[in-house]
């Protein structure tokens, strides 16, 4: 044991002596769960707004940038132990989040969220399924009378709805349009809630140069108007800037 | 609405640039060499590869594990004794979890103190772990297949660590199995402790060990979908995402949720990858018994005779 650990440290250590300057490479972590925001395409490819976005943001700030895809429960712990540089994931804006990493600017304005389900249902009363560690998530188990369902992936809150595990489920409404649309058994119900504050780029703590490079990119793409244009081609139901 | 993603190019099917219009078999044929359905039959091979590996590697550790509980150096019979029941008692996930981020700490620790002596900030900020750009492991701007290559090696070794311990108490109990008698004649005829452990008591005791060691083969086998914990994306992880139920928007392969049949895909491949695992194991049993003097090796020696 001792042996490969050390035989690993050394192959590690003579792997690559050249200093890298910092931030040669930033490495965009995203989920590749949840379209229109982030997904996996068909040529296993991560695609939707958040990839052109990211790809226009890093050209604008002179990054050479790579996606990476992780899980949504540890997607946080991830970042702060320095596995990739930003997250890009859909993630918005929290008090609760701010106390672990630091957002860029919001790049959507506060995002609707819907309900989706089978058949008309009393939400305040229901069994509402939702993505875990998710203002929806954090929605819901402040509603009195609902009962909060959830869930790893965004996919499995839907699936629990049409199988009748839970009787709606809350998430972005960018995210439920184009299910409603292609399925005829489910559709949005009740009215839209507003919560968080918008879309933002996490970054650790400690990182406020690539933070600010990011919020300048951001700043520059709302100025000139390619931001709206990114948001009315993927988010057709969302607020412009 | 958002756009109609852009057509891609299927490599291996000529009739594959418009999914829209095809149907039953050919419409299956290009839906299955997509380049998403690629990295899952890809993800196969890193599975197997997985296994390969860990096997070995785990096995080393169980033996170094029995052999130091059962030495006669105490401080290396404490450490032989204490590995095997910590790691044992560790639920897998938080070990896997929590050890792993230690482990690769750990690594980028000692590096950033050999390489960057004169950094003056601490290296825990809050809740950010923050070592000097070069200490990084691997460093930042390494190509995506080096992050890949050093999360499975990290993968092989906490598989290996965990595994190794149970592997350990399995030979620890097999080393004890071996008759008294045989060890007690060795030792009558001259050999030192050393001798008589090499030439009596290994070559004896692997046919106590394998029936455990057997049992633990098929929950490892079981266990790699604990990859995706580490970033390595794995068989489970492809099924989940290719079964999830994908909207004419983002895919041009529509469909609902077909996570069933990707899981049943993958029960038929866990259950023929076990199969042929009992297969090779009776056989190596039925060597190992031979010439043993056990009751199987005594049915053995009468069913020759």
């Amino acid at each position: 044991m001792k042996n490969l650990i050390l035989s690993t440290a050394v192959l590690a250590l003579t792997g690559s002596m050249a200093m890298a300057e910092s931030h040669s490479v930033v490495r965009l972590g995203t989920e590749g769960a949840y379209p229109p925001y982030n997904f996996i395409n068909d040529a296993g490819e991560v695609d939707g707004f958040e990839r052109e976005l990211g790809d226009e943001l890093c050209a604008r700030a002179e990054l050479t940038c790579e996606w990476v895809t992780n899980e949504w429960d540890s997607i946080i712990p991830n970042l702060v132990s320095g596995n990739y540089d930003a997250i890009i994931a859909g993630m918005s804006i929290t008090d609760e989040r701010k106390e672990v990493i630091d957002f860029s600017e919001n790049y959507t304005q506060p995002d609707p969220s819907a309900f989706l389900a089978m058949g008309d249902v009393d939400v305040t009363t229901a069994v509402v399924a939702a993505q875990a560690s998710t203002i929806q998530a954090a929605y819901v188990a402040g509603m009195e009378g609902a009962t909060l369902l959830e869930f790893a992936t965004p996919d499995e809150t839907v699936a629990a709805v049409k199988n009748g595990e839970a009787d709606a489920v809350l998430a972005d409404k960018a995210f439920l349009l184009p299910i409603a649309e292609s399925d005829a058994e489910v559709s949005i119900i009740g009215e839209d809630v507003l919560i968080g504050g918008g879309i933002g780029l996490g970054v650790r703590q400690s990182d406020t140069e690539l933070r600010d490079k990011f919020t300048a990119a951001i700043q520059s793409m709302k100025a000139d108007g390619t931001l709206n244009e990114l948001i009315v081609k993927w988010l057709p139901d969302s607020a412009t800037f | 609405m958002p756009p109609h993603p852009t057509r891609l190019v299927n490599f291996i099917f000529s009739y594959c640039t418009d999914p829209a219009s095809l149907e039953g078999l050919q419409w299956l044929s290009c839906y299955l060499t997509t380049g998403k359905h690629m990295s899952m039959y890809y993800a196969f091979g890193t599975v197997l590869l997985l296994l390969a590996i860990t096997a070995p590697v785990a096995l080393a550790f169980g033996f170094g594990g029995a052999s130091a509980a059962r030495s006669h150096f105490a401080p290396l019979r404490w450490f032989g004794k204490a590995y095997i029941a910590i790691v044992r008692g560790i639920p897998d996930i938080a070990f896997f979890l929590f050890f792993v981020i230690a482990l690769d700490q750990g690594f980028e620790f000692i590096r950033h103190k050999i390489k960057c002596p004169d950094w003056q900030e601490p290296v825990r900020q809050g809740n950010d772990f923050v070592i000097c750009t070069a200490a990084k492991l691997p460093l930042g701007n390494a190509p995506q297949w080096v992050h890949e290559s050093y999360g499975f090696a990290l993968a092989v070794l906490t598989f290996a660590i965990v595994f190794g311990a149970f592997a350990a108490n399995v030979l620890f109990g097999a080393m004890r199995a071996v008759p008294h008698g045989q060890l007690e004649t060795a030792e009558a005829y001259g050999m030192s402790r050393r001798q008589t452990f090499w030439r009596i008591l290994v070559p004896q005791m692997w046919v106590y060990a394998l029936p455990g060691l057997s049992n633990l083969w098929m929950v490892l086998i079981k266990a790699t979908p604990l990859l995706f914990l580490l970033g390595v994306e794995d068989i489970v992880y492809w099924a989940r995402e290719l079964g999830g139920s994908k909207q004419p928007q983002f895919t041009d392969y529509p469909h609902p949720d077909w996570r069933m049949w990707y899981f049943l895909a993958l029960l038929v491949f866990y259950l023929a990858f076990t199969k042929v695992s009992e297969v090779v194991l009776d056989r190596i049993m039925a060597r190992l018994t031979h010439g043993q003097a056990t009751a199987a090796g005594e049915a053995q020696r009468k069913a020759a005779a």
